[in-house]
């Protein structure tokens, strides 16, 4: 897993708390910080070999810096790595996401177990 | 064979899978290495250890930095701590050395100790060996934060830096065998804090004590104050990159390098021998439930680990150890 924050949002606390939750569900997690722009996280995701880049945005600029990462690692031949987000995202942009390519949004009052719950089910690890 | 070429030619995808396949033990990739093991051996591999938080990654990020300046490809491996609870890990040296990312010079790995003791990951060597046939002129390898007994990083590196910080304990500490032991080149950093003075004067006191250094290299102690203001802490950052090329220029001209890659050739060996011999009789054991039964005896004191274990050798390695 990778957990990341693109653009210029501080806000990490969520970012710790969820990174720190895959961490005892027994992944391994890069975690990167804040302040990070998408070919930055593009690249790690790349480097580290990624299975699942999670993204959090507190700003509202989720919906350009989102798509960003998804079509950077596309660009980059690395299509395959999912990418989830999160953060404060309403309703009416989940459509935009997704369709940018986006696999899962998770937003304010989710479970941290449910988030844990879709990556098992939905990311088989490769290698 | 495709993926050594792929990784001959810095293909960074084919490399960071490979490395994945190394720490996940795919069988694929021994073969890879045993490929491109013959065109290993050209970099020059760094390792910087210290305690949590003496600012390793951060001296690091401002290494990578002169090293490019210099012209030098650079390869990073950063180990940090597995959970022993969960098995997972938060890997986040990486926070330190974004400026990097998008420095096709650079590549930067993080790895997982995976319940390796020692400050590294078991898949170290053979990473180091990836990103060596990769080309990178340099390899730094970044220990987990580590105590006295952490030493593990002198069989994979040719130069040691040992990052300390001032306040971890008296001279006492200065004596005792271990870390200090291993520094080729000594860091002082946070060296605008209380107490650097005294730390200077005990690893002075702990050379002087030394009476002859292999090679007549005598471990410089470079202090850095503080990193985040580049413009006090320039100079001490080249002379630690200088003393860095200095330490392996040193090696090769009194002709030690040999001695390092011995040291190290040794450790690949044993930990080669380890996977091939060792762990599949283990796993073997632990599959048939033959290991659990050869624990109760040893709980019940009918037999001794030294017997059962000539018992294994005779039956599994076909007596002949």
């Amino acid at each position: 897993m990778m957990v990341a924050k693109p653009g210029l949002d501080g806000h990490d606390r969520g970012a710790r708390i969820l990174a720190r939750c895959f961490r005892d569900a027994g992944f391994e997690v890069i975690y990167t910080g804040c302040h990070q722009t998408p070919e930055q996280i593009a690249v790690t995701a790349i480097q580290e070999d990624i299975d699942c880049v999670g993204l959090s945005c507190l700003s509202g600029a989720h919906r350009y810096l989102f798509p960003e990462v998804v079509e950077l690692l596309r660009k980059k031949g690395a299509g395959d790595i999912t990418v989830i987000g999160g953060g404060i995202i309403p309703n009416r942009d989940f459509k935009l996401l997704y369709d940018a390519g986006l696999k899962g949004i998770f937003t304010p009052g989710i479970p941290l177990d449910s988030i844990v719950e879709w990556v098992n089910k939905n990311i088989t690890p490769k290698g | 064979m495709e993926v050594t070429k792929r990784v001959r030619r810095g293909d960074v995808r084919a490399v960071s899978r490979l490395i994945r396949d190394i720490e996940d033990h795919i069988p694929g990739a021994r073969s890879t290495i045993k490929h491109i093991f013959e065109h290993t051996g050209k970099a020059h591999v760094v390792g910087f250890t210290g305690s949590p938080g003496a600012g390793k990654s951060t001296l690091i990020d401002a290494a990578i930095s002169l090293f490019r300046k210099a012209g030098k490809t650079v390869g990073v491996l950063l180990v940090d701590p597995t959970s022993p609870y969960s098995g997972g890990a938060i890997l986040g040296d990486r926070v330190r050395m974004q400026r990097h990312t998008e420095d096709t010079g650079v590549f930067v790995r993080s790895l997982a100790t995976r319940g390796a003791l020692g400050g590294l990951s078991k898949a170290v060597g053979d990473a180091i060996h990836v990103l060596d046939a990769m080309g990178k002129d340099i390899i730094i390898v970044e220990t987990v934060g580590t105590g006295q007994q952490e030493v593990e990083i002198i069989n994979h590196a040719h130069t040691v830096v040992v990052v300390l910080v001032p306040g971890m304990g008296d001279e006492i500490q200065a004596l005792k065998a271990g870390i200090l032991e291993i520094a080729d080149i000594f860091v002082l950093n946070k060296a605008n804090r209380d107490g650097t003075g005294k730390l200077y004067g005990e690893i002075m006191n702990m050379l002087n004590i030394v009476g002859s250094f292999p090679g007549g290299w005598r471990p410089p102690i470079i202090k850095i104050e503080n990193v985040f203001e580049p413009a006090s802490v320039g100079e001490s950052l080249e002379e630690l990159s200088g003393k860095i090329d200095e330490h392996y220029q040193n090696l090769v001209d009194r002709d030690l390098l040999g001695d390092r890659i011995r040291r190290k050739v040794v450790g690949e060996l044993n930990d080669a021998l380890r996977s091939v011999i060792l762990e599949p009789v283990l796993e073997k054991l632990v599959e048939t439930g033959e290991l659990n039964r050869m624990v109760d005896r040893l709980i019940e004191r009918k037999s001794d680990p030294y017997t059962i274990a000539e018992e294994v050798a005779r039956e599994h390695l076909n007596g002949n150890i």
